[in-house]
């Protein structure tokens, strides 16, 4: 296990410094820098501007130096906006962005398996109809279509909830909603497919016949096979929660990382695009390791492979 | 049995040793297909919505960037079937051509992910060892990276074109399809029609691409016909964000998202082209699911 949790912390290591190696060389070498967009500047303001943020340092040696800080924690001043850090614009953003990431995952995981569970052991009853609808529903209308829909209807017509806006408990509500049910759906199918092929097993009869209660068989001998498509999938769900919050986070006017990172971008500031990106990936190879790592506890399958 | 059975004549031997011939595989897959309600109507609405994304703008007197601007927003009306926009453009040639760019970038770049997925998968599946570990090595951390991110970035810095559009979602998309043909090419090697063509000497190339990818052409439809959704899907995402198809042209995402800023005034805006937008996409899983189904891709017994 302890082999197992190394080798994946090593290749997720690895895997950052591609990224940040990646994103910093692409950002030096697409057109247009951050500031080409600022009128009447002259060459002269242009040098002083770049020596000030050491652009006119040779890029090996600013790639250095990034690293170099990154080490030391720190992201950089922002280009866009000369008073603040990256820093502290990401500590600004980050914990919206992962409030309405943990509550999204949180309904996602509350709606998807109770769901998934009770259309496996209803195979084919009304339920298991309505869910599979549930299931297609989440996959085909995107939350960029649901989310206004909600807004119109709830907060234009019935005025439930504020249409935008992050500042009361209330304001949670149809984001998380709209972003859980988004991965709710295919939760819901990997709980039902993973059940299914656990119930059709031997033991599962063998359980059965010496007379164990359905409760029972559903709790202590099938949910732990039955999840691992779940625990497998959360990996790519966690990644796809906090991409998609880019939309629902433009939709409701979140002040968040997404809108940040997509504002960061259309700015070219450099610094916080790749702060941003960094702080994505770290996140979200984190939280796959986490996933890895729970998935290797359930199934001895995975650990044995390695 | 009462009734004395004829003895079976010529034809009726013929058409027996046909009806074998025909309950291949393919044969199978059809009937059960044909059984599937649910797909049967995506693979009609499908027709149906391609056939009047591509005929129907021909038969309209309005372009798609048409403006009538003294008309504005105008609710569906006998003149606009389905209403006009801000500037007054017609919403159903709209909807109607942003259909066609949505499609041809599902298409275009689900075979783009499809090629490379295929080929990945092949070469790792049929060479095995130390490749086979690196390659999927590869695949497995490409999991873990926050790719939309790139593609956005991608986007933002080289241009809103649609041919990078096409290739950055292509070169996302294709880690599962590796994924599955590798499998796939892993069981068809072992068997002994590969072995035997082996043995005559052919190449690995054309083991690959003639005896085993034949073989497994079954998975590889299914998981096209569900990446297509899920690529038209990343499409209409970054239409939304602004960082798709670009105004005056028109997508799915890119009406959707017209639609959402004006829906407090103008609804139709955004109901019409979700509508077909959300129809599609159902229209696209039913078949996919119905496809491996049919196809018995799973070998689960569900």
């Amino acid at each position: 296990m302890f082999r197992f949790f190394a080798s994946r912390l090593l290749q997720s290591a690895l895997a950052l410094l591609i990224i940040i190696t990646a994103t910093f060389f692409m950002l030096r070498f697409v057109p247009g820098g951050p500031f080409t967009a600022e009128k009447a500047v002259t060459p002269e303001i242009l040098r002083n501007l770049e020596a000030h943020y050491g652009l006119d340092q040779p890029l090996w040696k600013q790639y250095a130096d990034y690293l170099g800080s990154l080490l030391r924690g720190d992201f950089g001043p922002s280009f866009k906006y000369p008073n603040r850090t990256v820093n502290e614009i990401l500590g600004d953003k980050l914990p919206v962005s992962l409030e309405l990431g943990s509550l999204s995952l949180a309904l996602a995981l509350l709606m998807g398996i109770p769901l998934g569970i009770i259309a496996a052991t209803r195979r084919n009853s009304w339920i298991d109809y309505c869910a599979s609808t549930f299931g297609m529903t989440g996959l085909s209308v995107p939350t960029f279509v649901v989310a206004p829909l909600l807004v119109l209807a709830l907060s234009i017509h019935m005025g439930w909830f504020n249409a935008s806006g992050w500042y009361s408990p209330e304001d949670r509500v149809l984001p998380s909603l709209v972003l859980g049910f988004a991965y709710a759906a295919p939760i819901s199918r990997l709980t039902r497919g993973g059940m299914l092929e656990i119930l059709s097993q031997d033991f599962i009869r063998t359980a059965r016949a010496k007379g164990a209660s359905e409760l029972r068989i559903i709790f202590k001998h099938c949910l732990r096979g039955g999840l691992l498509p779940v625990v497998s999938y959360l990996g790519p769900a966690i990644a796809g929660i906090l991409t998609g919050s880019f939309v629902i986070e433009t939709i409701f006017q979140i002040p968040g990382l997404g809108r940040e990172f997509v504002n960061s971008a259309f700015n070219r500031d450099y610094t916080l695009v790749l702060g941003t990106v960094i702080l994505y990936a770290a996140l979200i190879m984190m939280l796959n390791l986490a996933a890895d790592v729970a998935q290797a506890w359930m199934n001895p399958k995975v650990r044995l492979a390695r | 049995m009462a009734t004395l059975a004829p003895p079976a004549s010529p034809e009726q031997v013929a058409t027996a040793t046909t009806a074998e011939r025909g309950s291949s595989l393919w044969h199978d897959a059809w009937l059960r297909l044909s059984k599937n309600r649910l797909a049967l109507f995506g693979a009609g609405v499908l027709v149906l919505v391609s056939i009047a994304c591509l005929a129907g703008p021909l038969f309209s007197s309005y372009g798609y960037e048409q403006q009538f601007l003294e008309l504005g927003a105008s609710a569906p009306s006998a003149q606009h079937w389905l209403g006009t926009d801000t500037l007054g453009r017609d919403l159903l040639v709209r909807t109607l051509y942003g259909g066609r760019i949505s499609l041809a970038v599902g298409l275009v770049a689900t075979l783009v992910a499809v090629t490379i997925g295929v080929v990945y998968g092949a070469v790792a599946g049929f060479f095995e060892g130390k490749v086979d570990a690196v390659m999927m090595r590869i695949v497995d951390i490409m999991y873990s990276l926050p790719f939309t991110i790139f593609v956005i970035l991608l986007m933002v810095f080289f241009g809103r074109e649609i041919i990078l559009l096409f290739v950055a979602i292509g070169a996302v998309e294709w880690l599962t399809m590796a994924r599955i043909v590798r499998a796939q090419v892993m069981a068809v090697k072992r068997m002994e029609f590969v072995e035997a063509a082996r043995s005559l000497g052919f190449g690995k190339s054309r083991l690959i691409f003639r005896h085993i990818l034949p073989n497994i052409v079954g998975p590889i439809i299914v998981y096209t016909t569900l990446t297509i959704p899920s690529v038209m899907l990343l499409e209409a995402f970054l239409s939304f964000l602004g960082l798709g198809v670009q105004a005056p042209m028109s997508s799915w995402g890119v009406l959707i998202k017209d639609g959402a800023e004006k829906m407090e005034e103008f609804p139709w805006l955004l109901y019409f082209p979700g509508a077909v937008f959300s129809l599609t996409l159902f229209s696209l899983n039913f078949l996919g699911d119905g496809l491996r189904d049919a196809l018995d891709v799973r070998s689960s017994k569900d």
